[in-house]
């Protein structure tokens, strides 16, 4: 057991002092800090497909990082960091993209494909109210007794 | 009115499936470059072979040439090598980015400007040297303002210092006849 213990404890040592020391990361504050954590989840890693760059192991992810964590500790602001990156990287490199004439259909186009559905449920119903009563109340009884005679007679 | 509602979903079906299809064939790197059309970053870099040289943006202009992205360490880059050399001997400038990789500092050797020169001039021997010459971005930073996302990547860089293409990937001589070629003659031209 006390063995155990001492190969498990190796281990965290080993992975406490690999590259993974260096980023232990100081901020001035916990707004700060959750604004780091906020930004490089929401920032794509443009090397990878679709990971942030929080996520991302490659060069670039790591540089983005450094230099998100190099502007908040200058004291910019969210704003003004993603600007920073959407200036050199484009739109691509935000999770949230913004409302413009190619991406408006990603809002728009699901509202009409359901206000079309709409349209198309209350116009069935419409058709179905005035079909259904002339149905049953003229021909159904009439139907029945001839149906009614037709056996009748077969037997 | 029922006939054409009977269609409907056919036409929706094969609407989708085309959408579907064409994105099969798609490339997902292939997306509009922010750094088009705009100047150079500042910068103020070191030649990697003599480092008391300093390239600044200013210097660069005056002739289109090709911004080439890379390092010894990326095996696509390499590859491209002899075909920029190619492209050098029919009389297209083209200079050298160095993309350093980050250096762990637990694992890894400090870094070694000689080292690196050596390696360079070694890898330059074997598969052809295509640079008027190479500026050492150890930092990344020049990439990043670029927006290089990774090795290797060549912008065309007109006369006046502008970026005017972004090409991310190796260069082969299909790329550089259907896609660089073009541009590179249009902006030599004026």
């Amino acid at each position: 057991m006390k063995a155990l213990l001492a190969v498990l404890l190796l281990c965290a040592g080993l992975f406490s002092s690999g590259p993974w020391a260096e980023e232990v990361l100081q901020f001035d504050n916990d707004a700060q800090r959750d604004l780091y954590q906020q930004l490089t989840a929401e920032l794509r890693c443009p090397q990878c497909q679709n990971q942030n760059i929080a996520d991302s192991h490659a060069v670039v992810a790591v540089d983005m990082r450094e230099k998100t964590y190099q502007l908040i500790r200058e004291g910019k602001d969210r704003q003004q960091v993603l600007d920073y990156m959407i200036n050199r990287y484009g739109d691509f490199v935000h999770y949230l993209p913004p409302v413009n004439r190619y991406t408006l259909w990603l809002w728009l186009l699901p509202l009409m494909m359901l206000l079309g559905l709409i349209a198309v449920g209350v116009f069935r119903r419409a058709q179905q109210s005035k079909q259904v009563p002339q149905d049953i109340a003229g021909n159904t009884a009439a139907e029945l007794d001839q149906l009614i005679a037709r056996y009748r007679s077969k037997k | 009115m029922r006939k054409v509602l009977f269609y409907v979903p056919l036409l929706a079906f094969l609407a989708l499936a085309l959408f579907l299809l064409s994105g099969l064939f798609s490339d997902p790197r292939e997306r509009e470059s922010a750094s088009l059309n705009k100047a150079l970053p500042n910068f103020a870099l070191a030649d990697l072979m003599q480092p008391n040289t300093i390239w600044t943006p200013e210097k660069l202009k005056g002739e289109v040439f090709l911004l080439n992205v890379w390092g010894t360490w990326c095996p696509t880059c390499n590859a491209e090598l002899g075909y920029l050399s190619e492209l050098r001997q029919q009389g297209v400038k083209i200079v050298g980015l160095y993309y350093e990789l980050p250096r762990d500092p637990a694992f890894d050797p400090p870094f070694d400007l000689a080292v690196l020169q050596q390696e360079v001039q070694q890898k330059l021997q074997q598969q052809g040297d295509p640079y008027q010459f190479n500026m050492l971005d150890l930092t990344r930073s020049v990439s990043l303002d670029l927006g290089v996302s990774g090795a290797p990547e060549t912008f065309i860089v007109d006369a006046e210092g502008i970026v005017r293409a972004h090409h991310i990937g190796d260069i082969n001589p299909a790329v550089w006849r259907s896609k660089l070629a073009p541009l590179y003659q249009q902006w030599s031209s004026q």
